[in-house]
């Protein structure tokens, strides 16, 4: 939950607001309790949170930009850097853990040179890793998107990532 | 769809669904939830290209369901009437399973479940099955949860229908407490009487919020609920919000679980369309609607404070109670909270009766509990059995027992606010009380289970990193407590303990437990009690060990 970010002033890309001010426009009157799923819809239109949308959150709900800064630096799933193309999700539940977890982490870093949190130079990976992801029957196991990867070993793991 | 205007409508509506419903029909009944994992949707794929391809659309049926329980076999199927379980089954198994199985009755051996060399083709005497009581999981894994119309052929809503065909707020509430149902969450605070509360708080406006943020790792019984018997859930947040006068409800739901949130907004759909949701519902003097609220990855959400501080759209945090959430909850409002599998244990109290009810379970824990089984254990899966079952029936009977040629250690229970329950403990029957007597708790059921090889040390560390994360750093007990016993329990894993670690460990949890605003950091420091209680050899022998000794151990890898 600490997570070590910074709204930079200068040099950040400024994105297209086009798919932000759609977002806004399905809140009509939005009030704090729209913002968590107003950032939800956002990133999953640009993948992250750019900061140019958030100044668009501000002038069009008035909620301001700390209250949206202090709420997006709370939750793990809200990212204001940009992400790879895939995002690798490692469970690190207790059921994986006991079952080799740990080795399974060290192997990405290995292969794609990247720490947890991190994204691959290229933009290719954003690797992270979760809690639980329910899925103890397939302990150790990670998520590429959408799909699971489980039973993994430490070549399952290396093999997989290369296959993308 | 019609939309139903009295509770008479309902059993019409039930009636005409039966008329149309062919027992004969062979019906393949295919997990498509935990089992997408590992492969599922392909097999579910396959079986409809060959009903196309061999015109069997009149003879069998392809039901897509949630969690069957038995996810060490994944992908798993059932295929009724005939009883039969396969597991392990890929698309290429599935002309040979039409074929013999579906058109000649005959059993395909490789796919069967197999116990000690011997195969078992029956659900009935899978032992696995065999020793659990499904109550709440009663249509999980045996209905499509996408399809309203089969949770109402399995008297879904008829609970609803009961209740406001003639019950008072105050019986319902009496009919709750009587049957002694408590929250599934993890404390096991009396439903009835948490129901009351919020009925007697003053206001017009009240909240009922089904809290899904299963956050504890190693639990996933929430998830199979809302996944596999979406309707159970919602129907118990239709009673409950009668009970306490609630119009508006909402599901908060991890952004983890989109299988979850799926069928929960197909459920919403359905249940409105039918009437069973929204303006006067079944012609009763009675409205209350429903929103999805998702998570955004925090686990200490899940305490009632900090989920009600992210449902109005602010960092999760908790605050001192009281005023409790049943006086001042959402936006100040009277709020009921109350987590998944406590609501899906509503509507059959009402089907069968407190009194029923009431037969199950020990003395003060009624009913069942969902157990999600994992670790080093032969049949992970989803659990469920009667409290005060002990944990030698659920792991060596249910589970299987140990893989390989290790031995049981211990299990896990309750997550990073529970505690590890040795081998010593293995005929304790199971309840609310007797779980924390032995330094665990009930939590909301996550159960894993470990080996000799697992050090005890090392998971008292991993749950406090865990801890220590998740802590939402509003209060000083818990945000430098939980650190602080982290850099002991690093320093202690890593061969650089000191001989007074125990003594600070101790000390540190006993202030954290103490101190600590919310059930997070109160609790925090329970894996490390219970392990220094029970392993405290392991602590002893950590410390003494030199740090080379533990680097040389740790690598090559240990897997």
């Amino acid at each position: 939950m600490h997570k070590a970010v910074t709204i930079k002033k200068e040099g950040v890309p400024a994105v297209d607001l086009t798919r932000c001010r759609t977002i806004l426009a399905k809140h009509p009157g939005a009030t704090s309790a729209d913002l968590i799923p107003i950032l939800q819809q956002l990133q999953d239109a640009y993948g992250y949170l750019p900061q140019n949308t958030l100044e668009e959150i501000t002038a069009s709900t008035r909620i301001p930009l700390s209250k949206i800064y202090g709420v997006i630096t709370f939750y793990s799933q809200f990212s204001l850097e940009p992400r790879g193309k895939h995002t690798i999700k490692v469970c690190i539940g207790t059921a994986c853990h006991i079952k080799g977890a740990p080795d399974i982490k060290k192997k990405i870093t290995e292969t794609l040179h990247i720490h947890e949190g991190e994204t691959t130079k290229d933009y290719k990976f954003t690797y992270e890793p979760v809690a639980c992801l329910g899925t103890c029957f397939l302990a150790p196991v990670m998520m590429i998107n959408e799909r699971y990867y489980g039973k993994l070993t430490t070549e399952k793991t290396e093999q997989t990532l290369k296959s993308y | 769809m019609k939309h139903l205007k009295t509770p008479d409508d309902l059993s019409q509506y039930k009636k005409t669904l039966e008329a149309k419903h062919q027992p004969d029909t062979a019906r393949i009944f295919i997990c498509a939830t935990g089992c997408r994992a590992l492969g599922a949707e392909e097999v579910c794929k396959a079986f409809k290209n060959e009903v196309a391809k061999q015109s069997l659309a009149g003879k069998m049926e392809i039901v897509e369901t949630g969690c069957q329980g038995l996810c060490t076999r994944a992908p798993v199927l059932t295929i009724e009437p005939l009883g039969i379980f396969y597991g392990r089954v890929t698309e290429t198994d599935v002309p040979e399973i039409i074929s013999r199985t579906i058109q000649k009755g005959e059993i395909i051996d490789r796919l069967c479940y197999s116990e000690a060399g011997k195969r078992i083709p029956y659900v009935r005497d899978i032992p696995f099955y065999r020793k659990q009581k499904k109550i709440v999981l009663k249509n999980c894994g045996s209905i499509d949860p996408r399809n309203i119309d089969e949770y109402i052929l399995r008297d879904g809503y008829a609970a609803l229908a009961k209740v406001l065909g003639g019950m008072t707020q105050e019986k319902v509430i009496d009919e709750i407490k009587n049957s002694g149902l408590r929250g599934r969450g993890g404390a096991g605070f009396p439903t009835g009487i948490k129901w009351e509360s919020v009925r007697n708080a003053p206001g017009d406006m009240k909240y009922l919020v089904c809290n899904g943020d299963e956050g504890d790792p190693g639990a996933f019984m929430d998830r199979a609920v809302l996944e596999g018997d979406p309707h159970s859930v919602i129907e118990g947040m239709l009673i409950g919000a009668y009970a306490i006068g609630a119009k508006k409800g909402f599901i908060y739901v991890r952004a983890e679980y989109p299988i979850a949130v799926e069928h929960l907004k197909i459920a919403i759909e359905q249940a409105r369309t039918l009437g069973l949701l929204g303006e006067n519902i079944l012609g009763k003097q009675f409205s209350f609607d429903l929103e999805i609220k998702m998570g955004a990855g925090a686990f200490v959400c899940g305490e009632e404070t900090a989920l009600i501080a992210s449902i109005e759209g602010k960092r999760g945090m908790p605050r001192p109670r009281p005023p409790y959430p049943a006086t001042s909850g959402i936006w100040g409002k009277p709020t009921n909270i109350n987590n998944v599998e406590t609501l899906a244990n509503v509507p059959v109290i009402f089907l069968n009766g407190s009194a029923w009810y009431k037969s199950i379970g020990t003395g003060s824990s009624k009913g069942t509990k969902i157990f999600a089984l994992a670790g080093n254990v032969k049949n992970t899966g989803l659990v469920e059995v009667p409290m005060g079952t002990t944990l030698r029936e659920i792991v060596f009977d249910i589970g299987g027992g140990i893989p390989g040629r290790k031995n049981f250690k211990a299990a896990q229970m309750g997550g990073p606010s529970g505690g590890c329950v040795p081998a010593q403990h293995l005929d304790l029957p199971i309840d609310y009380e007797t779980v924390k007597e032995v330094g665990a708790i009930m939590g909301s059921g996550g159960l894993i289970v470990m080996d000799d090889s697992t050090s005890m040390v090392e998971i008292a560390r991993y749950f406090m990193e865990f801890c220590q994360d998740e802590s939402c750093g509003k209060c000083v007990p818990c945000r430098i407590g939980t650190k602080r016993m982290l850099d002991i329990l690093t320093r202690i894993t890593t061969g650089q303990g000191k001989q007074e670690d125990v003594g600070f460990l101790n000390e540190l949890a006993e202030v954290t437990k103490t101190a600590s605003l919310c059930g997070l950091g109160q609790t925090a420091a329970n894996p490390v009690l219970s392990t220094i209680r029970y392993f405290a050899n392991e602590y002893e022998e950590a410390i003494n060990k030199k740090a080379a000794q533990v680097a040389q151990e740790s690598s090559p890898s240990q897997s």
